[in-house]
């Protein structure tokens, strides 16, 4: 640590102690329990954790309620003399079967909520779920369409490491999204998750649960959200650098409301088949985007750069930071880089298929060829690489 | 001086400075070496752990980033549990199970030597990663694939630094093993044997079940980043779950290699101090025992978000939940030996009580751990994180260091400060809740563990379990000056040392000499 993160380190424990007595004033929540949530069986798990605990307390009471009694009173200090019994046949047996009473008592329901949980029959709807370090990809398989999800920009921005900006000036700070989830209520929603590069676990507090995301295999996740609302939570696995800062935020949203986003979301899809404005690109994030096969708008260099920076600074300015620094060696400087100074081929290799068994995704996948065309071509131009090149959506697709 | 010692004072000619230290083959020195290292790395993974607590002191990112945090909790973890805990029981069994069996030593002497020794070059491979370019490990202590394999240059050190350390761990629990089958004194069956030797007994045939399937899910991961296999990578045919399963059949009975030895001190602290004997000898035996077999098959609660069949999840959560009862009969035996007992609280007694008040919280959360539908809003949250530092801190830990005031003065000869041992025991004993009991609330509230930085909802406990952090961490090296201090001199103890203790290990000489029981005591 350099001198002056000790400093820091010393100036934020001097703050300590009037920090603790104002801090409550300042952004009190003081939440010490388990969400209710909003489904039946977030309500159920709510209960059975309720049960388990008081149980817990009132063997608490009686087990430390004796100790305490021996303590204050079978002291040497107060003349206690030792008694010599070592054992009792009865007494052991009553401590071993009462407990087996209580934890029968406790699986009976424990399994019956388990047995409701992981029927997965008779869905409304199904949603696929693809965890990406770090961000997730919701796919409507019945409609046909599908997002990315990633944490808001002016979150991504407070987050960074001495940003200067006060986290408690952000409301939610590190639990928006750019793009949430979107759901009917009352609808018994089915999630199939999966994952791109590394385990992940889907998880909002209110639904009652989470479940892995693993690449290669599906998992299944349901829940029945009974109240319209904003409900948030965070990827739950560990997942590498930005485990943190990958929320989950789902909109619950009346039968009529969620239609009309639906029809908002299909019909974006086919305007952008038919026709993409410059308008349209800079209005739908890359990141919306699915298979965008006809280019309308002039491929050159200006349109390049300018949709490249934004895209760049989206997906990969996480690792390669804005400036194309890099935190190197684990997340190379793009500036001056040989990759993207060199041979183009090479370069667009990369960017679409990834270097297994590093950090470096494979972004083929999660962005179409003009994205990843501009992306490569600011790369190649911006940070003073100035080589020039003008990478087009065509070399893309031949490197898929 | 005894005359056992002065007799056998002339074949003793063992090398002096490092190199006695290097070439020893006596348990009591082995045992010292094992003590000193694992408190220097309690030390070391301490400051790791008030890395993260001050990072987390509040909101936003202050001091580290993100992938520096990562190396903080999983160098902190592996350092931890196979740095500090589990070579401080190596320690102490090679210190006090053969004066507690009348044996003159350990059985394998030079495999004693080797096995120690092992260690300082694991953690050395370990800790040097820190150095690289591209930093330490830092996909958690559990390595769980594909995340491990994202590694840098610190992949081949961690799998080879893990090998050697499941390496120690083997050689020392044959040795331990060997002895308390072979060198008991004359009379003393298998059912006279003081608890703490049993607990170890038992511990170290679990040691022996488990490193080599760690060891060989290591090197599956070795093979699966150099050498093209593919057992846990979904796009060649493997599975990464498949290694979840492999880690927690090596992950749960290690959780209980790091507690059972301190079953087996408390059970030797609290006859003591109550001057009354254990109550229901018998039945913490089989439940040890009881306990160590439940271990083998309730590994997959770790795993209950994973997607397991319904049937799966069921078995393990009743088996996992049987587990309650022996561990609740050793709760209510300890209680029951306390009973109109005699009590006298010297700072071991404090430790032992502390152990048994906050265990028992700590297996109070891992019952409600238990139950697969709570389980599955529990995992992987910071009411996890407060489980097993309840555990593994006033349980584990506490067991150690009430083991270390309690046979100190039988090392070193001398009385430790009782003023200053009871001082450091109300400091770490109000500050390790201060530091971990909030964490069940942000935990239950939906913080997840393993995150650098957290929603501003959740900062008031941050803060509270910053600061009790840092006290429990300043109030250890008060621990270290008490035992320097101790060792250097001050009040001639005697050779009971307490005056309620029992046992062959009371009978000799404080501090114990170099040799002992080269003739074996009888047990009547």
């Amino acid at each position: 640590m350099s001198n002056n993160r000790i400093r820091k380190l010393v100036a934020a424990l001097a703050a300590a102690l009037p920090a603790l007595v104002f801090a409550p004033l300042a952004k009190a929540d003081w939440a010490v329990n388990m969400p209710k949530g909003v489904t039946a069986i977030s309500q159920e798990v709510y209960g059975l954790h309720m049960l388990i605990f008081i149980v817990c307390c009132i063997i608490a009471v009686v087990v430390f309620g004796a100790m305490i009694y021996s303590l204050l009173r079978h002291r040497k200090s107060l003349g206690a003399e030792p008694a010599k019994f070592s054992h009792s046949t009865k007494a052991e047996i009553v401590w071993t079967i009462i407990p087996i009473l209580i934890l029968v008592g406790m699986a009976v329901p424990a399994a019956d909520t388990l047995i409701r949980m992981e029927d997965t029959r008779g869905s409304d709807m199904s949603i696929k779920v693809t965890a990406y370090q770090w961000k997730w990809r919701y796919d409507y398989i019945d409609e046909g369409f599908g997002f990315f999800s990633s944490l808001a920009p002016e979150h991504n921005r407070a987050r960074q490491l001495d940003s200067g900006i006060d986290p408690a000036t952000i409301p939610n700070y590190l639990l928006e999204v750019d793009h949430p989830l979107v759901v009917p209520v009352g609808a018994k929603v089915r999630l199939l998750l999966t994952a791109s590069d590394v385990i992940h676990a889907w998880w909002v507090p209110d639904f009652g649960g989470k479940k892995d995301a693993i690449p290669g295999f599906v998992n299944e996740f349901w829940f029945k959200p009974e109240t319209p609302g904003i409900y948030r939570g965070q990827c739950a696995e560990l997942c590498g650098r930005d485990h943190g800062f990958m929320p989950v935020v789902v909109h619950v949203l009346p039968e009529d409301e969620y239609q009309a986003w639906l029809g908002d979301q299909t019909a974006g899809l086919t305007f952008q088949d038919a026709a993409m404005t410059e308008e349209t690109v800079a209005m739908v994030p890359a990141t919306a985007t699915t298979a965008v096969e006809e280019v309308t708008v002039e491929w050159n260099m200006d349109y390049a750069m300018a949709t490249g920076e934004k895209l760049y600074n989206a997906n990969c300015g996480a690792c390669h930071q804005i400036n194309g620094a890099g935190m190197p060696p684990t997340f190379p400087a793009i500036a001056g880089s040989p990759v993207a100074t060199g041979d183009v081929a090479a370069h667009v290799d990369v960017a679409v298929n990834g270097r297994p068994g590093t950090a470096m995704a494979a972004f083929g996948p999660q962005l179409s060829d003009e994205d990843l065309a501009a992306i490569v071509t600011y790369q190649r131009n911006a940070f003073g690489n100035d080589t020039g090149d003008l990478v087009t959506p065509d070399q893309i697709a031949a490197a898929r | 001086m005894s005359t056992a010692a002065a007799t056998h004072e002339h074949h003793d000619h063992h090398p002096t400075g490092i190199m006695r230290w290097l070439t020893t083959t006596n348990h009591k020195d082995i045992g010292t070496l094992y003590l000193v290292f694992s408190l220097t790395m309690f030390l070391v993974g301490g400051s790791m752990a008030l890395v993260i607590r001050a990072e987390l002191f509040q909101p936003g990112l202050q001091l580290v980033d993100p992938g520096f945090f990562n190396q903080m909790t999983t160098m902190h973890a592996l350092i931890m549990v196979f740095g500090a805990i589990m070579p401080a029981f190596v320690g102490l069994a090679n210190w006090m199970v053969p004066l507690m069996i009348g044996a003159p030593d350990m059985a394998l002497p030079r495999l004693n030597n080797w096995s120690f020794w092992i260690l300082p070059m694991a953690f050395s491979l370990l800790g040097m990663t820190l150095l690289f370019p591209s930093g330490a490990p830092a996909a958690g202590w559990t390595m769980y694939p594909p995340l491990v394999l994202q590694t840098g240059d610190a992949f081949p050190f961690l799998i080879f630094a893990v090998h050697l350390m499941g390496i120690s761990s083997v050689l020392g629990a044959i040795n331990i093993i060997v002895t308390i089958m072979n060198m008991r004194a004359p009379g003393m069956g298998l059912l006279k044997m003081p608890l703490f030797v049993w607990t170890w007994l038992i511990t170290a045939y679990l040691l022996i079940l488990v490193m080599p399937v760690l060891a060989g899910a290591v090197t599956m991961l070795l093979t699966d980043k150099y050498f093209g296999t593919s057992f846990f990578q979904a796009a060649g045919g493997g599975d990464p779950v498949m290694f979840q399963h492999i880690f927690w059949f090596f992950g749960h009975p290690e959780v209980y290699i790091m507690i059972l030895p301190a079953f087996g001190v408390v059970s030797q602290v609290i006859p003591t101090f109550a001057r009354k004997p254990l109550f229901g000898y018998d039945s913490m035996v089989y439940a040890t025992a009881s306990i160590a077999f439940l271990s083998f098959i309730v590994w997959a609660h770790h795993m209950f978000t994973v997607g397991m069949p319904l049937a799966g999840q069921l078995f393990f959560m009743f088996s996992t939940m049987l587990i309650a009862v022996p561990t609740g009969v050793k709760v209510f035996n300890w209680v029951a030996t306390m009973w109109k007992g005699s009590m006298t609280f010297e700072t071991p007694m404090l430790f032992a009580l502390a152990f048994v008040f906050l265990f028992t919280i700590g297996g109070f959360s891992g019952l409600m751990l238990a139950i697969a539908p709570a389980d599955l809003q529990y995992h992987d949250t910071y009411f996890v994180v407060a489980h097993f530092h309840y555990v593994l801190v006033p349980g584990a830990a506490f067991g150690i260091m009430a083991a270390v005031y309690y046979w100190l003065p039988k090392w070193t000869g001398h009385m430790y400060n009782e003023k200053l041992g009871k001082l450091h025991f109300w400091l770490s004993a109000i500050s390790v809740n201060v530091t971990f009991f909030p964490q069940h609330f942000v935990g239950l509230a939906g913080m997840p563990r393993r995150i650098p930085d957290y929603s501003t909802q959740f900062a008031d406990f941050n803060m509270i379990s910053s600061v009790g952090a840092f006290v429990f961490g300043f109030s250890q090296l008060l621990f270290v000056y008490v035992i320097w201090s101790c060792a250097r001199g001050g009040q001639k103890a005697t050779d009971q040392v307490w005056e309620g203790a029992e046992g062959l290990e009371w009978t000799v000489p404080s501090p114990a000499p170099h040799h002992t029981f080269d003739t074996p005591p009888v047990i009547r």
